[in-house]
Order: C-alpha cells, then structure tokens, then sequence
C-alpha cells in the first residue's frame, strides 16, 4: 500500500507571475510511490491556488518572512501540532533563508525538508556570481552590487549600457542610461531592498534548466528549456524542452562542485558564439516545473522522496520537443471562502 | 553539405530543431530539397533532380539553392563542419 504523505508548500500565487505551488503540488499529486495530502501556505488571502478545485485539501495563513523567522518558524510549528507535516517546501527565494536556519528545528519537531545548505545558498547569490564564476571556473557576467543612488553615476566606468538591474531576490530591468538605472534602482529597492546588481548584459538566447541535486554531488535529474514566449515581467508563458548535452553538462558540473542539495533553477544566456554564460542560479525548484512532469522527470515527487530518506534513483533521459503553455482562468469562488480564511488564518 | 542529425522533418514541412528548439514550416520545394540533403546527394544531384521536376534553369535555380542553404546555416541546422 502506497504510504499517505502530508506536504505543505508556498508559492500558491498562480498569477501572472506565478509562484511554484501549483505545478510543485500536480507532480506530487501524480506520484505512482505515496499518496499525498497537501497543505497550503498563503501569505496572501487571494492567492489563487487556496481556491482551485482538487488542488489543496487545506489552507493556513502564514506571516511573511520580513517579520522575522520565529515567527514564521513559529506558525509552520503551530499549524503542525493541529494538522503534522511530513514534508514541507518553501518554494520562495526569499523565505528560504527562515527554513534552512530553522532545518534542524523543523525536523526535531518531525518535519522534513530537503534544502540548500546556507553555505550554498550564499554562494550562488547573484551579487557573489562573479566570485562563484571564479571559483568553479564558469562563465558569468560581470556584476556588482550597489546599495546608494550615487554610485549609480560611475557605473559607466565599469559597464557599457544597456545593463541589468536586478532586486537581490526578485525583478530584472534592462536599463539603457543612468536614468533608467535609477528609476529601476527606486522601484528595487522600494520592494526588495538593497543592495541591487548591476549586470553585464549578454545578448542571446534565454534558456534554463530546472535540476535537483541530492547533496552529496548527484544530479537527480534535470531538464533545459527555453522560453518562446515569455510575458512583460520576463517570465514564461511558453516553453519547449532541449536535446542540449551541454547545458545538461554545465548543470551536473555545477551540482557536482557544489554538491548542491534541493532543486534548481539555472538561468543561462547562450551567446551567438554559442557560450552559456549563468545568469542565475535560483535555489528552488520554479514555476515552470511541470514541464519536467511532462517530460518524464516528476522533480517534485523525487524532492519528496529525498526528503523522507526513501529510495530515489536518478532520472534517465526525457522526452524533447515536450512544450508547455500557461493559460488564465477565471475562478469563480464564494466571499465565505475569502471570509473565513480572513477572519480564521484557514480555510 | 549535411542536416544535423537531431533535426526532425514531418511529412507536413515542419522543421524541429531540439537544440535551440526553433521551428520553421517549409513549403514543398524546400521539403523536397532538405529531403535530398538527408540522402547526402551533391548540389549537381539537387539541381539536376529540381530543374528535371519544375520549370526552372540550372543557374535560376543555383541561385535560390545557395540563398536557401544560407538560410539554413544560419538557423544552425547544417553540421558545424559545413557551416563555415
């Protein structure tokens, strides 16, 4: 008998920049190795996988993560105590430094996760790339992090515009002139703080590999895509799987050097002289991971599996050509629905 | 002058490259010429097979060959030793 295996998970922001819940929640909901139950973790009371049919069986409010990790911590511990949890995955960037802090709390308490170590987790930030790109002798694009607006004006003496602007977790702005860098700079760090990257720009083609690796090197699985449509906030709408050796060798290099431990995001530009330059390295599994499902290699269920210690082999191969193309739905739900998660935390 | 062998064509025209993961749709002519690449036959097979079946000249037709085998290199779905 299939073993019944209660998850809880973030990022049920089905929107147009979409969290990973929803995808992360169908690839455990198709696993042939256990039976799931899903717990639903909302920040915010309209996000929109609280109400979707057949998609969470329950729902608690959590605090965001700024008003501090205990009482984050505090709250998953509390939602335990009435409804355990086996398993839980954070499936933001920014929440993701509260639970691997609190790792050895969650699993004392019984539950488990399957996380980057803090170690890695700041080494592939984005304002360390350049460091990171030295050390394992990878190609990445030069950068570097500024916190004042007036260190905006001698960015001319190391980049030539256009240029990224980037937040420390999230949002990427192509800026043309000094003007755009601090419009940018504002809009950041109003959102995310400082400090914000600077990026070289390097032109080509976006492509992306979602991995998971198992810690001690491995590379569970992984699968490259590129994006052929992809929305006004940079995400994708649309995407196809490669037949690319090579991008799949720079991923098993870097899980390998890192021994990277949880999924993975690679964000790589490949130049017109057919180099992969990292642009990112996101310390999560992203919202386009359904297309691995797809593909045959069901990440989420594996990064279950990891995290409760059952036996996982590593995927072999998947299906290319394999394509993926977001749709917006209009769901129609109850103000009860809205009501009681508001005035409850539940729902 | 030789198609990548991961290259798909569909009996429809539809060109897949799993690389880069582009697409184009041929028309017929230009399936029929990519086909003939996939045999290995030289230009002079290409051209005597094309100006046998359509109403076109020798050099007509070399000319929209060449610009066409350009086009292809330039997608990226020639073997790299014939690409430069």
């Amino acid at each position: 008998m299939q073993p019944k295996i209660t998850v809880a998970l973030t990022g049920l922001n089905n929107t147009d920049n979409p969290g990973p819940g929803v995808p992360v929640i169908r690839g455990i909901r198709e696993s042939v190795a256990f039976q799931s139950r899903i717990i639903g973790l909302a920040y915010e009371n309209l996000e929109p996988a609280i109400y979707m049919e057949g998609v969470v069986d329950k729902t608690y409010q959590v605090p965001y993560p700024s008003e501090g990790t205990d009482v984050l911590v505090k709250r998953i511990l509390e939602i335990h105590q009435k409804d355990p949890i086996d398993v839980l995955i954070p499936n933001f960037d920014a929440e993701l430094y509260a639970f691997m802090r609190s790792e050895k709390l969650l699993r004392e308490a019984g539950i488990h996760t399957f996380l980057p170590t803090l170690e890695q987790f700041e080494e592939r930030h984005k304002s360390n790339l350049p460091e990171f790109g030295r050390k394992y002798d990878l190609e990445v694009p030069f950068s570097k992090p500024i916190t004042r607006i007036d260190e905006i004006e001698k960015l001319k003496e190391e980049f030539d515009y256009p240029l990224m602007v980037k937040g420390k977790f999230y949002d990427a702005y192509l800026a043309y002139n000094e003007e755009q860098v601090r419009m940018n700079f504002n809009k950041i760090t109003a959102k995310w703080g400082v400090p914000v990257i600077i990026q070289e720009f390097i032109k080509g083609t976006e492509v992306n590999v979602v991995a998971l690796g198992d810690g001690t090197g491995n590379t569970m699985g992984a699968v490259p895509m590129r994006k052929q449509y992809i929305t006004d906030k940079g995400k994708a709408w649309s995407g196809i799987t490669l037949d690319d050796p090579k991008m799949l060798e720079l991923t098993r290099r870097i899980i390998r050097a890192m021994k990277w431990r949880g999924g993975m995001e690679l964000e790589l530009v490949k130049s017109h002289k057919n180099e992969y330059y990292i642009i990112e390295i996101n310390p999560r599994i992203p919202a386009w991971v359904y297309l691995a499902v797809g593909a045959g290699q069901n990440m989420p269920e594996a990064l279950v599996k990891l995290a409760l210690g059952m036996e996982m082999k590593p995927f072999e191969g998947y299906e290319v050509g394999k394509m993926f193309i977001r749709y917006s739905y209009d769901l129609i739900t109850n103000v009860k629905e809205f009501e009681k998660l508001s005035t409850q935390g539940e729902l | 002058m030789r198609i990548k062998k991961n290259i798909a064509i569909s009996d429809s025209g539809f060109v897949f490259n799993p690389t880069t993961g582009d697409s184009y749709s041929l028309n017929q002519v230009g399936k029929e010429i990519l086909q003939y690449l996939g045999e290995n036959r030289s230009k002079e097979e290409i051209t005597s097979l094309m100006t046998s079946q359509y109403d076109i000249d020798a050099a007509s037709f070399e000319k929209y060959f060449f610009d066409f085998i350009g086009m292809l290199r330039q997608f990226e779905l020639l073997e790299e030793s014939d690409a430069t």
